[in-house]
């Protein structure tokens, strides 16, 4: 099977039923992708599907041939320098243990492309499938805010 | 876990051969339910039949008095859409209470229908609306269509292609009380219509259910008798969310709520 992953085609041979999840960690070695809950109730293996967010713990492998896949990993520049959003996280202390940190960055990233300047409040809808369970959702929030187009 | 062959169809008529042809053939939409259950080995397919793509499963349109919506359509559709919103504005409420954006963007009707979870947020307004379940060879009124404790009228090989929505279900008004507002299953989901009077509950027995006594005092006019009736048509249980005493007083406060008495 082919999908595009942060840029790049691959092609694999895998089970079509394996998780999403399983074969971005286990096959390709993209370890940004948390596994949290593994029941779509944490939003830490968040990943963008044609630029939707969904949690890979509950997609087959075979439902993305052919779609266009960003993990973390697709969110800075090939060269290593962080987007602007991440830079944002960094500098307001939006990541306590990391665990969240890459599905908050996808679940924002979508957000920000639909609607780039939300409320506060879209931005607590926007986010309410990402669980932090360091509790730090104040700065994650004020964060998202200060990226506000 | 086992290997699970994974099937990809060309198109709903594939996808029906596929799963009467291969033995324990579940079909796949958005992998909200079925996922979970797949990985934690609670269900054992020999193979996964993905509908997810298929795009005569897509959609929503209008048809004679009322709206279609296609099975394999996404919460973020409905949510997302006029002629819903023009319609069904209670669908539109219930899939904004279902999980958050990831499963809202995976989610669909045929497969909260099909998995029959008493639990199923959008099962009671569908009640409510008398939609009609379209399958791939017939039309099954959604109140003959959930048989048990997550056991549907579909017979093997049989596939969802479309819930159709006629025109009363503008009317129907809805509830969901949960632990909080994202990411909760429900403990009492309620969803009424006056004209005709319909209610309809989830979370309050082994299926998604119509109160048919609390009906019969609407129909009348008796909302007090109504909300006394619920007692009796529903059949709550104590479990991890929640009680069956806290059911059953607040899907009577809910109701009598909802029917602004």
């Amino acid at each position: 099977m082919r999908f595009v992953l942060n840029g790049n085609t691959v092609s694999l041979d895998v089970s079509g039923s394996r998780r999403l999840l399983d074969v971005l960690r286990e096959d390709l070695r993209l370890t940004g992708t948390k596994e949290g809950c593994g029941e779509g109730e944490c939003g830490a293996c968040s990943v963008l599907i044609d630029g939707e967010v969904v949690n890979s713990c509950l997609v087959a492998v075979g439902q993305v041939e052919g779609c266009n896949v960003v993990t973390v990993e697709g969110l800075a520049a090939p060269d290593g320098t962080l987007s602007h959003l991440q830079q944002t996280f960094i500098e307001r202390g939006a990541a306590q243990c990391g665990i969240c940190t890459p599905g908050m960055l996808l679940a924002t990233h979508a957000l920000l492309e639909q609607n780039p300047r939300p409320s506060e409040d879209e931005v607590r809808v926007g986010l309410a499938g990402n669980l932090c369970r360091c509790t730090g959702y104040t700065k994650i929030i004020d964060a998202v805010v200060a990226c506000r187009m | 876990m086992p290997d699970v062959t994974y099937l990809r169809p060309r198109d709903v008529a594939h996808a029906v051969r596929l799963c009467e042809g291969t033995p324990d053939a579940r079909p796949l939409g958005g992998g909200t339910d079925l996922m979970v259950m797949l990985h934690a080995g609670t269900i054992r397919p020999r193979a996964l039949v993905d509908l997810w793509s298929l795009a005569e499963l897509k959609g929503i349109r209008r048809v004679d008095g009322g709206v279609e919506v296609g099975a394999a359509e996404p919460y973020t559709g409905i949510i997302g859409s006029a002629l819903v919103e023009e319609h069904c504005p209670a669908l539109v409420a219930a899939s904004r209470t279902i999980g958050a954006a990831q499963i809202q963007n995976r989610g669909t009707l045929g497969g909260n229908l099909a998995n029959a979870s008493p639990a199923g947020d959008t099962l009671p307004v569908l009640l409510a609306a008398d939609a009609i379940v379209v399958t791939d060879r017939r039309t099954i009124p959604v109140a003959d269509f959930f048989t048990g404790y997550r056991k549907t009228a579909l017979g093997v090989g049989e596939l969802i292609v479309a819930v159709r929505l006629p025109a009363g279900a503008r009317g129907v008004r809805f509830r969901k009380v949960g632990t909080r507002a994202a990411q909760a299953i429900s403990r009492v989901v309620v969803a009424v219509n006056r004209e005709p009077a319909r209610i309809a509950f989830g979370s309050v027995a082994e299926v998604p259910l119509r109160a048919r006594s609390a009906e019969a005092s609407l129909a009348r006019g008796d909302v007090a008798g109504a909300v006394a009736a619920v007692a009796a048509d529903i059949r709550p249980i104590d479990d991890v969310r929640s009680t069956a005493e806290y059911r059953r007083t607040v899907a009577q406060n809910v109701l009598r709520h909802l029917l602004g008495d």
